[in-house]
């Protein structure tokens, strides 16, 4: 979707604000929030792409207004919501719904060092086509998706050339609505930074995106 | 070298990305964590290790130790630039939001500088949790079309004859900046190199300078 999350290239957003020797978190509530989202993704009632693209619906000037945890915030109510493990009443009562079932927590301490030091890698031992080769020219479809993608708009119809295969990684377009993995290669691709900005940028500079093979199509 | 931005008073810093923290945050949080407590759905011993492990065992040090290791051997640092997945397991650091990753290094020519255009990918094993301005508008919008004038902020001024490189990430492969060892560093130890490595220079927004050098961000 072409929401205000796909802010590469925009103007406007103020100068960068640096703050020196930062807390990892900056509210007991942030860390709190950080940490049921772990547990509660060890549910598998959602995916990464899930999770991001249920943050990008939250309308646009929301978005920008609230802080990076409260989206979260939000993302986690929305996914528990929808994947059946709380009703919303629940999260507005603060309270179990009369007889409603006890579970099991899916993590518990003792399995948190372990679930960390595994990570949940998106390759996929699969084949697919590698529809492109390393060195090859290609360019970034001009598309539009209404739903959740991965292919910013900065590069949308520019001119590239593949730098890596990284190999068979899972797809977030259809990840992300659940409609399957979908594996497919998954390129660095190489633009000049002229091709995307013009001649105001220095002949010299590039930028590199990882980029599924659906979003390329050949130069 | 610090521009001014550098320089808010705390309270000012403390504005952008919490703009407008509503005051019922602590309790809607702490209301939702207990009904799901109660509900059985989570354990909250495990939400304090989740809590404890990004606070205090994992995070940019790390990444200090694989820069460090890189530069006192040759060896290692061919094995990171060509399979950093493995090269940076070999020192112990694996998992969520480092399952695939690619260490790119700077030379006297060359400039690297990671970014999140889309969200806030970060490489968590090696970095730890990202800083509020890298998953901030600001940053996240100007990195890709204006990296000179982002480094300037950051008080990193590169020559027109170098060239930069910015990585968006956009998929599950996460980036970290190799540094340019510092000259006149020949005599530290591996342990005094890393104790040198900050978080800004493995995101490329900052070099490696020794303290009498006129110190790091």
């Amino acid at each position: 979707m072409n929401g205000v999350h796909d802010m590469g290239g925009m103007h406007g957003m103020g100068p960068i604000q640096y703050e020196r020797n930062e807390a990892v978190f900056h509210e007991p509530w942030e860390a709190r929030v950080f940490a049921l989202n772990r547990a509660m993704g060890a549910w598998r009632k959602w995916n990464i792409d899930a999770f991001r693209h249920t943050a990008e619906l939250i309308p646009a000037p929301e978005y920008l207004r609230i802080s990076y945890y409260e989206r979260w915030l939000h993302s986690l109510i929305e996914l528990m919501v929808k994947g059946g493990l709380v009703t919303r009443a629940e999260v507005e009562n603060g309270k179990p719904a009369p007889g409603s079932p006890k579970a099991t927590p899916a993590l518990i301490a003792s399995a948190v060092p372990g679930m960390l030091a595994k990570g949940k890698p998106a390759s996929r031992d699969v084949q697919a086509e590698a529809r492109f080769k390393v060195g090859q020219a290609v360019r970034a479809r001009n598309i539009h998706p209404t739903g959740h993608t991965r292919l910013p708009r900065y590069v949308r119809g520019k001119l590239g050339t593949i730098l890596l295969d990284h190999g068979v990684h899972v797809f977030p377009d259809t990840n992300a609505d659940f409609l399957g993995e979908n594996p497919q290669h998954l390129y660095s691709v190489r633009f000049a930074a002229r091709e995307l900005w013009g001649e105001q940028a220095s002949s010299r500079d590039a930028v590199y995106l990882d980029v599924w093979d659906d979003y390329l199509e050949r130069a | 070298m610090k521009t001014d931005t550098h320089d808010l008073p705390q309270e000012k810093q403390h504005v952008h990305g919490h703009q407008t923290v509503p005051s019922d945050l602590t309790l809607r949080v702490k209301a939702l964590e207990s009904l799901l407590v109660e509900k059985g759905l989570v354990d909250p011993a495990a939400l304090d290790a989740l809590i404890d492990t990004y606070e205090h065992k994992i995070g940019p040090r790390n990444g200090a130790r694989v820069v460090a290791r890189a530069w006192v051997d040759p060896a290692y640092k061919e094995r990171l630039l060509t399979d950093a997945t493995a090269a940076i397991g070999e020192l112990g650091y694996t998992g969520g939001q480092g399952e695939h990753m690619i260490v790119v290094a700077n030379g006297p020519k060359l400039h690297n500088l990671v970014v999140c255009t889309l969200c806030s990918c970060y490489p968590w094993p090696v970095l730890g949790l990202p800083p509020v301005w890298y998953k901030s508008a600001p940053y996240r919008s100007r990195a890709v079309i204006d990296p000179r004038g982002v480094l300037r902020e950051f008080g990193l001024v590169l020559p027109e004859d170098v060239e930069i490189r910015v990585w968006d990430s956009t998929a599950e492969v996460r980036y970290l900046v190799l540094p340019e060892r510092p000259p006149d560093s020949e005599k530290l130890s591996e342990e005094e190199l890393a104790a040198l490595v900050t978080r800004d220079a493995m995101v490329g927004v900052a070099k490696v300078k020794l303290p009498q050098a006129g110190g790091n961000l």
